[in-house]
């Protein structure tokens, strides 16, 4: 083996870096956050709602769990132009991951809800609420509380998973990585560091998650 | 008049009627006890009355207002109404104190320190009021269950149903939450109970009702239903309790 490592000339792409590393992390607030309140919607219209909503959501649902997420990302961003629908490469970037977490996270959530006891919702009615309330102010939480991990996992997935966005030129880290790569050669030192990099975020984001769950279910779960 | 008024109500799941036509008319301030073997349909008829399970025939009504399947007036029946559960029911994401002021403030839209007020009110009223910020999962039973009956009381209803409520505790427990419940009646709620608590129904209440296959087989007060059984299944439903 004669290659020599060199990581020096790394320094000469820090902003490309820096930028890449923003992008990924801003990809995957916004995918977590809205993907996370579109799954527990989802999950609702499955568990609870009309059935004609739950239908919907149904297809919804299993047509993103069956397809590729890259090619759900090119039909956003290479098909809908042909509907006259066009967006910039992070909104579609955005959109994807949105659209994908939702799916999967709904199907998690789902199960949290469908092992709430039949007792919380008879008290909750009993006290008066709609059923709406009911949902939202008794199941939701220990439902969730219920799946977090679950549903921790499948976040850092999805932001693992971000790195195909680099395929539709948004800047993300994976992007970068490609960039320094074609300019310098270095393959091995440009990947290395985008794994490095990449390893410590999904380990940040987990953690981050925990935290959250701490701070959001204060006693342990409920038989 | 009469506070809640059951007539010819008959309830089926499937093939099976397990209400055959139930007659009971509850004046403000009486303290019923429904007795019977399992599967008698006593805390379906309960269930009945707050509208947990629809009735297929027949009518309840509470307080002069007709009990009707739609949400508006199933709320209507249930604030004043309150019900309390073998399980407790308790939300255990949320404190003592916040579940007694969640109903509250989503449904009667009280204010928040309002709602407080009347949580820690009623917190204390079954003598809870140092268990404010305790979670469900650090209460006994016995204190969960008490909790209940304040989350219920916060309501302000005119009725309680109490649904078999101690049959879920440990034997030492049992007395913290029948002697809640006996200053409740004391106070002059008008109660209906499912319960196994063959004394606690002959000292506290004003009638029993002894439900046999989905009818009332025998209703009087507690001194002429223990004493002077009437019918062969209440004397034998009384001799295997005893």
């Amino acid at each position: 083996m004669n290659y020599a490592f060199d990581f020096g000339w790394l320094f000469d792409y820090w902003p490309v870096l820096v930028k890449g590393i923003l992008i990924t992390v801003e990809l995957t607030l916004v995918g977590g956050i809205l993907g996370v309140s579109l799954g527990i919607a989802c999950a609702w219209a499955r568990a609870l709602g009309p059935r004609w909503l739950g239908a919907i959501v149904a297809t919804y649902v299993e047509l993103i769990r069956n397809t590729p997420f890259l090619i759900q990302l090119f039909f956003i961003f290479f098909g809908l132009p042909a509907l006259g629908v066009r967006m910039g490469e992070l909104e579609a970037a955005n959109l994807a991951m949105v659209i994908n977490l939702g799916a999967y996270g709904c199907e998690i959530i789902r199960a949290g809800i469908q092992a709430t006891p039949r007792g919380q919702f008879e008290a909750g009615a009993s006290l008066g609420m709609s059923r709406i309330q009911t949902f939202w102010y008794v199941v939701l939480v220990p439902a969730l509380q219920r799946i977090w991990p679950a549903l921790s996992s499948q976040i850092v997935i999805v932001m693992l998973g971000s790195a195909a966005v680099s395929q539709i030129a948004a800047e993300d880290l994976t992007f970068a990585a490609n960039f320094i790569q074609s300019r310098s050669f270095r393959a091995f030192e440009s990947y290395f560091v985008a794994t490095l990099i990449y390893l410590a975020l999904a380990i940040g984001l987990r953690q981050l998650l925990r935290g959250l769950g701490w701070t959001i279910f204060p006693r342990r779960a409920a038989r | 008049m009469s506070l809640i008024e059951i007539t010819e109500v008959k309830k089926r799941f499937g093939d099976n009627e397990v209400l055959k036509g139930i007659n009971i008319d509850v004046a403000p301030g009486e303290v019923i006890a429904i007795i019977g073997k399992s599967g008698s349909g006593k805390s379906t008829l309960l269930r009945c009355i707050n509208g947990l399970e629809t009735i297929d025939e027949g009518s309840i009504s509470v307080a002069g207002a007709q009990l009707l399947p739609d949400e508006l007036h199933l709320k209507a029946l249930r604030l004043k109404v309150g019900m309390i559960f073998q399980g407790f029911n308790l939300f255990p994401h949320l404190t003592a104190g916040r579940n007694v002021m969640l109903s509250q403030m989503v449904v009667k839209k009280t204010p928040k320190a309002e709602a407080e007020g009347m949580a820690k009110k009623m917190l204390e009223r079954v003598g809870l009021a140092h268990k404010f910020d305790a979670y469900p999962d650090q209460l006994s039973g016995g204190q969960q269950q008490r909790v209940a009956i304040a989350r219920a009381l916060a309501m302000q209803p005119i009725a309680l149903l109490c649904d078999e409520i101690t049959s879920a505790l440990d034997p030492e427990l049992v007395n913290e939450v029948l002697s809640v419940v006996k200053e409740l009646a004391s106070e002059g709620m008008t109660l209906l109970m499912v319960t196994h608590e063959m004394r606690f129904a002959r000292d506290v209440c004003s009638r029993v009702v002894f439900m046999h296959q989905g009818r009332v087989h025998e209703i009087g007060p507690p001194e002429k239903v223990f004493a002077n059984p009437a019918t062969p299944e209440l004397k034998q439903f009384l001799g295997v309790i005893h």
